[in-house]
């Protein structure tokens, strides 16, 4: 059976008046259903538009993208993008935030505004249906965003440094919150960051990109004894230490 | 009994009393304005004849009720102003669409757009007339060739200015463009709007103004206008009172829509 995401071989420039950059160069990527997979790379190597391309804001220039084994184009997967800010707009309540990528495609029905308010309760929204997101701390913020994302019921997810935008005790908390709540509805996700710690926490398999143009430097897979470990569990487990070395070391020989 | 008043209520009641002292100060600016303009022309300091006075244009306004015809030149004016007012957002609002849906076409007509809105617009006033004939159509499109220019292109360039984030994320839920100007531009443009009706309020008033001066049978404009010709100056006066009132309203209804959208957006 072919894995659940599939890119082949995919390059991918920018074209400006001043020259062409490269971003992506022969990246071959594999993801099996429900595994989260992390991708770490310096900074500016190409990472986010990684993601635009498998979300199919981009085209390749070389290369293809399948998923489920079709083409991305003939595919009608839907595909979950969070964004590195959450985006809420201030002028909108938290629930019609929420609810905008339903409103955009026509699916608010009363039985999906129900699911929607169902996981706002769940994920500790419940209260602040009415609220304007100025009133939210950031880690509520980000989790709105998710549920906007999760809203439309997306097949797979893509994180582009979900957690970035905000402080480091937050940052561990809603990592840990958005990774539950990730594993709890089973999704496929790709994750972007460049924040080592992060990706080790999260990840199943964590793919090492070198600087521009971004190649794939090395794959690694992470494997914890206990399978259930939550992101911050895992940061203070023994294996920790000796991936992170890894992964690090790996960066350090490709990013230059 | 005395009650001994908390922090917050002290607060509060001084804020109050900044309020009436602001309000009554203002009053007692235009009081003794009034008064002032009213004695110099009593004591015969101002020659009331050129100067006229409070109380002469009192009296004029109390003639001219009578007869209706100061509620006809102020209603036509107003009418004016307003219907150019309109057509000056309608126009600024879905051309600035237009040139946000079409980079070519934005491409294309932008030194086009610079020039028309430099261009002195009161030139064009001659030739509009010949165009179209002394009457209020040439004054509507003398007041809304004022503004409407340059109200596309502060629209314009509003959309321009929008986060490319927000529209990515339109996208990524599977939108298109027209939802990216439903729902991120013209919401997130609303302040945007609102600053742009409160400019051009005032320049549509002073461009049928212009306009009447020109080609007008009836208007403030026109009474200005004939009034220092023919030396009725309590006329002159009376209408530049009536046009600052005017112009004052005009803009606290503008302030109370911003107020009414601050809450609802």
């Amino acid at each position: 059976m072919s894995p659940f995401l599939e890119m082949k071989h995919i390059s991918f420039s920018y074209h400006e008046e001043t020259g062409e950059t490269k971003a992506l160069s022969d990246i071959s990527l594999e993801a099996e259903e429900g595994e989260f997979i992390a991708v770490v790379g310096p900074s500016g190597c190409g990472k986010s538009t990684l993601l635009s391309l498998i979300c199919g804001l981009l085209k390749p220039e070389q290369g293809e993208i399948l998923i489920q084994g079709k083409p991305l184009e003939e595919n009608s997967t839907n595909i979950g993008y969070m964004l590195q800010k959450d985006h809420l707009f201030e002028w909108r309540t938290i629930f019609s935030n929420v609810t905008l990528g339903l409103e955009i495609q026509h699916k608010l029905t009363p039985q999906r505004k129900n699911q929607v308010r169902e996981m706002m309760e769940t994920y500790g929204l419940g209260e602040f249906a009415q609220a304007r997101p100025s009133q939210l701390s950031g880690g509520m913020r980000q989790r709105a965003a998710l549920i906007r994302t999760l809203a439309l019921e997306p097949e797979m997810l893509l994180l582009d440094e979900p957690f970035s935008a905000l402080d480091y005790q937050t940052r561990l908390q809603v990592c840990d919150d958005i990774y539950k709540i990730i594993r709890q509805e089973k999704k496929t996700a790709i994750l972007v960051t460049h924040d080592l710690s992060e990706a080790i926490s999260v990840g199943n398999r964590i793919y090492v990109l070198s600087s521009r143009p971004a190649t794939v430097a090395s794959v690694i897979p992470i494997t914890f004894a206990d399978q259930n470990l939550t992101p911050l569990a895992r940061r203070n487990s023994p294996e920790f230490s000796g991936y992170f070395n890894q992964v690090w070391k790996e960066l350090e020989d490709h990013a230059s | 009994m005395r009650h001994e008043m908390t922090a917050q209520e002290e607060y509060l009641h001084q804020r109050k009393m900044r309020k009436i002292r602001i309000t009554v100060l203002r009053l007692l600016l235009l009081l003794l304005l009034l008064g002032v303009w009213e004695l110099t022309a009593r004591l015969g300091i101002l020659n009331d004849f050129i100067f006229s006075s409070p109380s002469r244009m009192a009296m004029c306004l109390m003639d001219m009720m009578k007869d209706g015809s100061i509620l006809m030149h102020t209603g036509i004016t107003l009418l004016e102003t307003l219907v150019s007012f309109l057509l000056v957002m309608v126009l600024g609002v879905s051309c600035a669409i237009g040139l946000w849906a079409s980079p070519m076409a934005s491409a294309v007509l932008e030194p086009y757009l610079v020039m028309l809105n430099s261009l002195p617009k009161s030139a064009l006033a001659p030739v509009l007339i010949v165009w179209l004939g002394a009457n209020p159509t040439t004054i509507i499109v003398a007041a809304v060739s004022i503004s409407v220019f340059g109200s596309m292109m502060t629209l314009y360039t509003g959309f321009r200015s929008a986060d490319p984030d927000l529209i990515k994320l339109i996208y990524t839920l599977g939108g298109h463009k027209t939802d990216v100007l439903k729902r991120v531009l013209l919401p997130g443009n609303i302040p945007t709007i609102i600053s742009n009706m409160k400019v051009n309020i005032g320049l549509c008033l002073v461009g049928v103004i212009i306009g009447e001066f020109l080609a007008a049978q009836a208007g403030l404009g026109y009474l200005i206008i004939y009034g220092s010709q023919v030396f009725k100056m309590d006329w002159v006066m009376l209408s530049i009172v009536i046009l600052c009132i005017m112009a004052m309203v005009l803009y606290q209804i503008i302030q109370v829509l911003e107020k009414w959208c601050k809450k609802r957006f």
